[in-house]
């Protein structure tokens, strides 16, 4: 089981739009509320001085500094890529950790899961946590028990993420086809990969903030010399237009 | 391959119940499932029109709001000290009846000694009612440190206002500028539109010191320094103008740019020429006579001159035309350059009439003129908090709605666009009504829209009237009130004392008050063997750290447990192209001595025997809030809901439905009312959408109206601080009622800007987390894991000029106090400016949390630096706010900032540091957790391993 | 990553115990009696308690048995079907020597080898991680050997130990070299972790989650750089310098107990800070390389 299945038909994956997000932690929540409700994602001292819980989407907000321009700030949601070349499946000792050969979703069967951690060790992107009530490792499912479940409305059969995000920057769909809408938003858009030289040939894309600063409009033209003519002349040439 | 079967059916419960978010002011359909009658998961309802489907990260962590341990759960009565937090549990029917016996004698005797303020209150239409019939004048709730100075600058200039308000033609404008938008209200509308924006590619820009949320998604970011936006905006304006980039023939025909303004010196200097019927006339550029202004195929002359009196258009030209207001005289103040400012001109000019766009929709004006289509200038504005809570914020939402006035893309397709009620011009609205009379109801609602001096609430001998000053001299359009006023002046009894403070929901001894160490201090303070402010009675859901300053706790419910209603004669759901209202009903049942608050104040006002809540034989009329929401009627055929009136068919008018809330269960809890297409845009004077807003009840009569560039209110007041009129300001507020009352929008250097001059030169600002309301969020477990602690943010050049290293810690001071707090370095930000998120910090021991959480020990608020009061200038007290609104100016705010280094700093933890509040009984527990495997080797990790981290 | 107790005692004690029973499967020492039965213990016990003190870092150690399935693909199921088939192969021969049964040698020879492998495959389990830079090196693999090797051969009192021991030493500090080098020679920043070089040189602004999370325990472990370079000083000595100089020492068995006692000492400094400076790439985005 450990094996990667190769080429998987379809490749299911997030593709999310820097551009658009605006780091309101809705996705964090969703996701949160959906599958403590189906794996069970327990916290910790919820009340206390140290909370601590298990949360299989993050959020963070950077700055970058640009030369020659104001700093940006880019909130970046973080989660389980559903790589194609995974290595939490490889180092798996017991084959908890797997990808499905029908749509390339990672994803950890928690009656065969030990544990141990090499897991999420292996993982780049620290897209595993392990549960600490459980002593399991969790991951995003990427909703596996919504996308297909027919007992939701058609509508509904997308990722918790994706169905609550405000914004609309995340897109759900297969990345196999090129002609999918995420497919084709990475191509218009420059989707890109997270740390292409790990070698882990991430399926979710991210599409990178267009290019920010002034408009282009040409400037405007005084109507006239106003200090030669006054107000006068002003209302002059400007109510002669009506 | 042998893959494990994975369950992909899992049916998440086994009933939906559709209520109402109340997570946060946004008002969000969602979809509560439930699994055998528990609450399983929380959703955003697709059909709902605020979110359709979308919810924030608060929304769906509902759920652990729900269980919170920090619910309340029966009636309090304080046994210790006030702030000892000591308390008894009683009954409802002692609660209820020591609140009447502690009511019933200032009803009878001196009404006014009840204060009724309410904060985050979404049923202002019926606790406005209760207290204009209890007779107090003082009621109001917390927008006065909100949002009025942009409810009123934009009521009193375009019969509408930014807030949830109104909204840009998010699916046809081409370019949306935000000043001072942050992610604080409707706030899932605004990012659905932002996505919409995002998709289409649209440019937006965002005029914001700090660069976080939407500012960081914007196209172009421009960090102005607080408080100069409105200078900006003329700036910008003046631009257009020079430019000759303005639209002459919607300032002709949909402002009172035409009117005449009177010439002559006196009594009447700056108001409109009236004709004998006092009517104000244009200039028919046909005829070169004076017409009337609403005559149909009148050509209104713009820069007409009739006997000596020039039109508002000329007087607001030769304003903006000064030297003054050119981009390069306003650069410096504003931090923005002067290139910078004239490339935004452009940019709005361009957009605005050369990409401008049509509509193929044939309509009517009120005039009788018919229009072959809807011209649009797709250029749209949204203003918020940045704006708001300055001094000079009302001015500059005025100047902000001129500005999009001139583009002419107000109300056009493609700009911003008003939700029903609104448009609704002033006179639409009432005045505000004041006189009690002991045993009597006021004869009219509290809040209302002031026309001119005689309209203040003032008692015979000039003084204010209300305890938070309102609607006096000192913040004559205080249309919201001054909550954070109430309990300042109740303290100084100026103007008077009080007897019984009334809150609701609203945490006035932390994070909803100014200067919050102080008003601890103005609670508990003792005269004469009594508490200053003698009894206070509070209803909260939560141990919120204002429980302990009360003596009488009312617990409330949660919102999954209680009715509601979003009505449309208060703060509704509406959406440009529908009006719409909603409910709340209880999904689930509280599980302890609870009640909802709505329906503890209508049996309070049936065992006073106030109008309107008993029957003739003093019975009470309504049984709770729901039998209210359906009966209620504020006028004839008109109630709380709209929608299933009558035989269930009738819309906005009908005679009350017993069945009415079954039906808006039925329908998700919602009900829209939606605006005929011809009646979509040009509102306020689409002959069409007033014949619609008259038969859905929204006022009587058609009412059509001008968009207010020159404000005859103001210049009223103007007038009466030049000396004329019967009634007088006192002299102390004469100069700053000339300035700040300037029939044109203006600006003027926020008041806080004088304590640059003592020490205090950086601005400091707080924004709301979008995953997190004000201080409900801590108490989410879910929520508290993303902020439970804040830093001060600074900007490079603070950093490196005091050398900055991360860790730490920073003393901030003003003239109101010094905290210590945690810094980090943020580059995209205003380099005279600091801020940190709001209402993170927490007192300890508080909202249920333990007294070491981060957010008690690295939490912090700024409230502590902002006084409540302007600076002492001959023993007046002025309070800090907006001198026509009375908003509170928290964005006035000036500090100094010190480095404090880490290693100066052992402690580590914030100050000041207040004593750790008692936890006032409360429902304690929390959810229980559904993962079943707790078993020995996770006790075992967390002793001796540690890597895996605990379990409780 | 987090220095957890569990896997430093594991993997120290396992090595430690597999790199003897390699010797004495070898036969360097041919004991036999009750000083074969102490011996065998001994390297029986340290092996076994390596692999038990493993099972605490299991968050489910009911499905441990799971571990033998994989070993097509995982280093840690490989490690499983290693360890136990040296301890299983090595039995007899451990019988053998104590009851004087002659089992032919090459069993013995075959086990200690395999002993060997098994500390290869623990070595991997590190190894393999390309998101730990510094563990992502032919010389992890060295390193642990290389500490088997030359514990075993103390233990052993092979007359190679000495060598062996500063071989440790040697290693260590090639060890400590690349691996300072590693995190930057792989590349990664928190530019290439989000994408954001694109645009410019990211840092962090507000964190993700002020609350703690599994990959802040378990990945993000900051250890300070003067701490780190006493440790090392330490580890160098005690686990090579001094018992290579120990043994040197005319005292039989004494010099051997005290050179183990030192060199199990700095073994586990030596492992500490194997784990404490591995930096994890995920720590890129909360803005720490821990």
């Amino acid at each position: 089981m450990t094996g990667l299945p190769g080429a998987t038909e379809k490749r299911l994956g997030l593709v999310i739009d820097l551009d658009t997000c605006v780091g309101c932690q809705a996705c964090v929540t969703a996701c949160k509320g959906w599958n403590d409700g189906g794996i069970g994602l327990s916290d910790q001292d919820p009340y206390g001085a140290d909370p601590s819980g298990t949360f299989l989407n993050r959020v963070h907000s950077y700055q970058v500094a640009i030369p020659d321009a104001p700093a940006q700030v880019v909130t970046f949601p973080r989660s389980c890529l559903h790589c194609d070349n995974a290595p939490c499946v490889t180092v798996c000792p017991t084959g908890a950790s797997y990808k499905r050969a029908e749509d390339g979703i990672v994803l950890v069967n928690e009656d065969a899961c030990i544990g141990c951690g090499l897991c999420a060790w292996a993982c780049p992107y620290g897209a595993r946590e392990m549960d600490a009530a459980q002593g399991v490792m969790k991951k995003c499912t990427l909703c596996v028990d919504r996308i297909y479940n027919e007992t939701l409305p058609e509508e509904d059969r997308e990722p918790a993420c994706v169905r609550t995000c405000p914004t609309n920057a995340r897109h759900f769909g297969d990345l196999a086809d090129p002609d999918s809408k995420v497919s084709q938003l990475v191509a218009q858009r420059g989707g890109y990969d997270l740390m292409p030289d790990m070698g882990t040939k991430p399926t979710n894309k991210y599409l990178p903030p267009r290019k920010k600063g002034p408009g282009e409009a040409s400037p405007l033209a005084p109507l006239l010399d106003i200090k030669a003519t006054g107000i006068a002349g002003w209302l002059d040439r400007m109510l002669g237009k009506i | 391959m042998n893959q494990p079967r994975v369950e992909t059916q899992r049916e998440v419960g086994d009933e939906v119940r559709q209520t109402t978010c109340y997570m946060c002011a946004c008002r969000c359909g969602i979809n509560v499932h439930l699994k055998s009658g528990k609450l399983a998961y929380i959703e955003g309802n697709r059909d709902h029109p605020i979110n359709k489907g979308v919810l924030c990260a608060k929304g769906a962590s509902g759920i652990m709001q729900v269980t919170a341990p920090s619910r309340l759960k029966a009636p309090l009565r304080r046994v210790g000290p006030r702030g000892s937090g000591a308390f008894e549990e009683i009954t409802w029917e002692e609660a209820l009846s020591t609140a009447v016996a502690w009511m019933k004698p200032l009803r009878e005797t001196a009404p006014e000694k009840l204060a009724f303020f309410t904060g985050r209150d979404q049923s202002q239409s019926l606790t406005g009612w209760w207290a204009q019939n209890f007779g107090t004048p003082n009621y109001a709730a917390h927008g006065g440190f909100c949002s009025v100075n942009m409810a009123a600058g934009g009521i009193y200039t375009i019969g509408g206002a930014f807030w949830e308000f109104g909204q840009p033609d998010w699916d046809r404008t081409k370019l949306f500028v935000m000043f001072g938008v942050a992610e604080d209200h409707d706030s899932n509308p605004i990012k659905i539109g932002l996505g919409k924006l995002k998709a289409r590619g649209a440019r937006v820009i965002s005029v914001n010191p700090v660069r976080t949320g939407y500012s960081a998604v914007a196209d172009d970011w421009i960090g102005i320094t607080p408080g100069t936006d409105g200078l900006l905006i003329l700036s910008l304006i003046h631009c257009l103008l020079e430019a000759g980039k303005i639209d002459l023939d919607y300032l002709a025909q949909w402002t009172n740019a035409p009117l005449l303004v009177t010439e002559a010196d006196g009594p009447e200097k700056g108001l409109f020429v009236r004709n004998a019927e006092s009517q104000p006339f244009v200039i028919d550029r046909r005829t070169s006579h004076p017409a009337p202004w609403d005559g149909k195929d009148v050509q209104p002359d713009l820069g007409a001159e009739w006997q000596g009196n020039r039109t508002v258009f000329r007087h607001m030209v030769e304003e903006y035309l000064k030297p003054g207001y050119a981009p390069e005289a306003v650069a410096a103040r504003c931090g923005v350059t002067a290139a910078r400012i004239r490339q935004l001109a452009a940019e709005l000019a361009d957009v605005a009439f050369n990409h401008a766009i049509t509509l193929d929709r044939p309509w009517t004006d009120f005039r009788g003129n018919e229009h072959p289509n809807m011209p649009g200038r797709p250029v749209s504005f949204h203003a918020m908090r940045g704006i708001s809570a300055h001094s000079n914020g009302f001015q500059t939402a005025r100047a902000l709605h001129l500005l999009q006035i001139l583009l002419g893309s107000l109300e056009t397709p493609g700009g911003y666009r008003l939700k029903p009620p609104y448009p609704k011009p002033i006179e639409a609205h009432p005045t505000p009504h004041f006189v009690s009379t002991p045993g009597k109801p006021l004869t009219g609602p509290h809040l209302g829209y002031v026309r001119s001096p005689d309209d203040l609430c003032l008692l015979p001998d000039g003084q204010p009237a209300r305890i938070d000053k309102g609607f006096s001299w000192e913040n004559p359009f205080s249309a919201h009130g001054l909550m954070h006023m109430v309990i300042p002046n109740a303290h100084a009894g100026d103007p008077y004392r009080i007897d019984t403070l009334f809150l609701y929901m609203a945490n006035m001894s932390w994070n909803s008050s100014m200067n919050s160490a102080r008003v601890m201090e103005m609670l508990t303070e003792e005269r004469d063997g009594d508490y200053v402010i003698p009894r206070i009675i509070y209803s909260d859901a939560y141990a919120s750290e204002m429980v302990a300053y009360a003596d009488l706790i009312l617990p409330d419910t949660t919102y999954l447990e209680r009715h509601d209603c979003i009505s449309l004669l208060d703060r509704p759901i509406s959406e440009p192209d529908a009006a719409g209202d909603a409910i709340r009903w209880p999904v689930i049942e509280p599980d302890r001595e609870v009640r909802c608050f709505q329906s503890v104040l209508l049996e309070l006002g049936a065992r006073l025997g106030l109008p309107g809540m008993v029957n003739e034989d003093g019975t009470p009329k309504f049984k709770d809030y729901a039998d209210y929401i359906a009966n209620h009627q504020r006028r004839p055929g008109v109630g709380p809901l709209m929608g299933f009136r009558g035989n269930g068919e009738a819309e906005g008018r009908g005679a009350p439905n017993p069945d009415q809330l079954n039906r808006y269960i039925e329908n998700g809890a919602f009900y829209q009312a939606h605006v005929p297409e011809e009646a979509a845009f040009y509102k306020p004077w689409n002959a069409a959408y007033q014949d619609w807003a008259v038969k859905l009840g929204l006022y009587e009569t058609p009412q059509p109206y001008l968009f207010n560039i020159w404000s005859e209110p103001m210049r009223r007041f103007q007038l009466a601080a030049e000396g004329f009129g019967p009634r007088q300001p006192p002299d102390h507020l004469r100069a700053r009622l000339k300035q700040a009352m300037h029939p044109l929008p203006i600006w003027y250097a926020p008041y806080g800007d004088e304590d640059a001059a003592f020490g205090y030169p950086v601005h400091a600002l707080t924004q709301r987390p979008m995953d997190m309301y004000h201080s409900w969020g801590s108490q989410n477990a879910w929520l508290r894991q993303i902020k439970g602690h804040n830093y001060l943010y600074l900007p490079t050049k603070i950093w490196v000029e005091q050398g900055f290293q991360d860790g730490d810690w920073a003393r901030v001071s003003s003239r109101a106090g010094t905290i210590v707090v945690p810094v980090a370095h943020m580059a995209a930000l205003n380099e005279n400016t600091v801020w940190t998120w709001n209402a993170i910090g927490k007192r300890k021991g508080a909202w249920a949390l333990d007294a070491d959480a981060p957010e008690a020990t690295t939490g912090f608020l700024l409230n502590h630096l902002i006084s409540e009061l302007l600076p002492d200038r001959d023993g007046l007290r002025l309070s800090n706010s907006d001198p026509i609104t009375g908003q509170a100016a928290w964005f006035d705010q000036r500090v100094r900032v010190e480095r404090v280094a880490a290693e100066d700093h052992p402690r580590g933890t914030v100050e000041p540091m207040f004593e750790r509040l008692p936890d006032p009984p409360r429902a304690g527990g929390g959810r229980d957790h559904n993962s079943s495997a707790k078993n020995w080797t996770a006790s075992f990790r967390r002793k001796f391993v540690a890597p895996v981290g605990g379990e409780t | 990553m987090h220095p957890a107790p569990s896997v430093i005692l594991f993997s120290t004690l396992s090595g430690l115990g597999f790199g003897f029973l390699a010797f004495l499967g070898w036969g360097a020492l041919l004991p036999s009696g009750g000083a074969a039965f102490s011996l065998w213990g001994l390297g029986y016990g340290l092996a076994v308690a390596g692999l038990f003190a493993s099972t605490f870092h299991l968050g489910n150690p009911k499905n441990a048995l799971k571990a033998f399935t994989q070993w097509r693909s995982s280093w840690l199921s490989r490690e499983a079907w290693a360890s136990v088939a040296t301890l299983l192969i090595l039995a007899p021969v451990a019988l053998s020597d104590i009851f004087d049964l002659e089992l032919p040698r090459i069993v013995g020879q075959i086990g200690g080898t395999l002993a060997i492998l098994t500390v290869l495959t623990t070595a991997m389990i590190y190894t393999q991680i390309k998101a730990v830079p510094r563990w992502h090196h032919w010389l992890t693999p060295v390193m642990f050997l290389t500490f088997a090797l030359a514990g075993g051969a103390m233990l052993s009192g092979c007359a190679l130990a000495p060598v062996l021991l500063l071989a440790v030493g040697a290693v260590l500090v090639a060890v400590w070299q690349v691996g300072d080098q590693a995190f930057a020679k792989a590349g990664q920043t928190l530019g290439t972790a989000t994408g954001l070089d694109r645009l410019g040189t990211p840092s962090v602004l507000d964190p993700a989650h002020t609350a703690g999370n599994y990959l802040k325990r378990e990945m993000i472990f900051v250890v300070g750089r003067k701490h780190a370079a006493k440790l090392r000083k330490i580890a160098l000595a005690l686990s090579a310098l001094l018992p290579a100089l120990v043994l040197l020492l005319p005292l039989g068995v004494y010099s051997i107990a005290l050179a183990a006692v030192l060199h199990l000492a700095g073994a586990l400094a030596a492992r500490w800070l194997f784990f404490a400076e591995a930096e994890h790439v995920v720590a890129l985005y909360y803005g720490a390389r821990g």
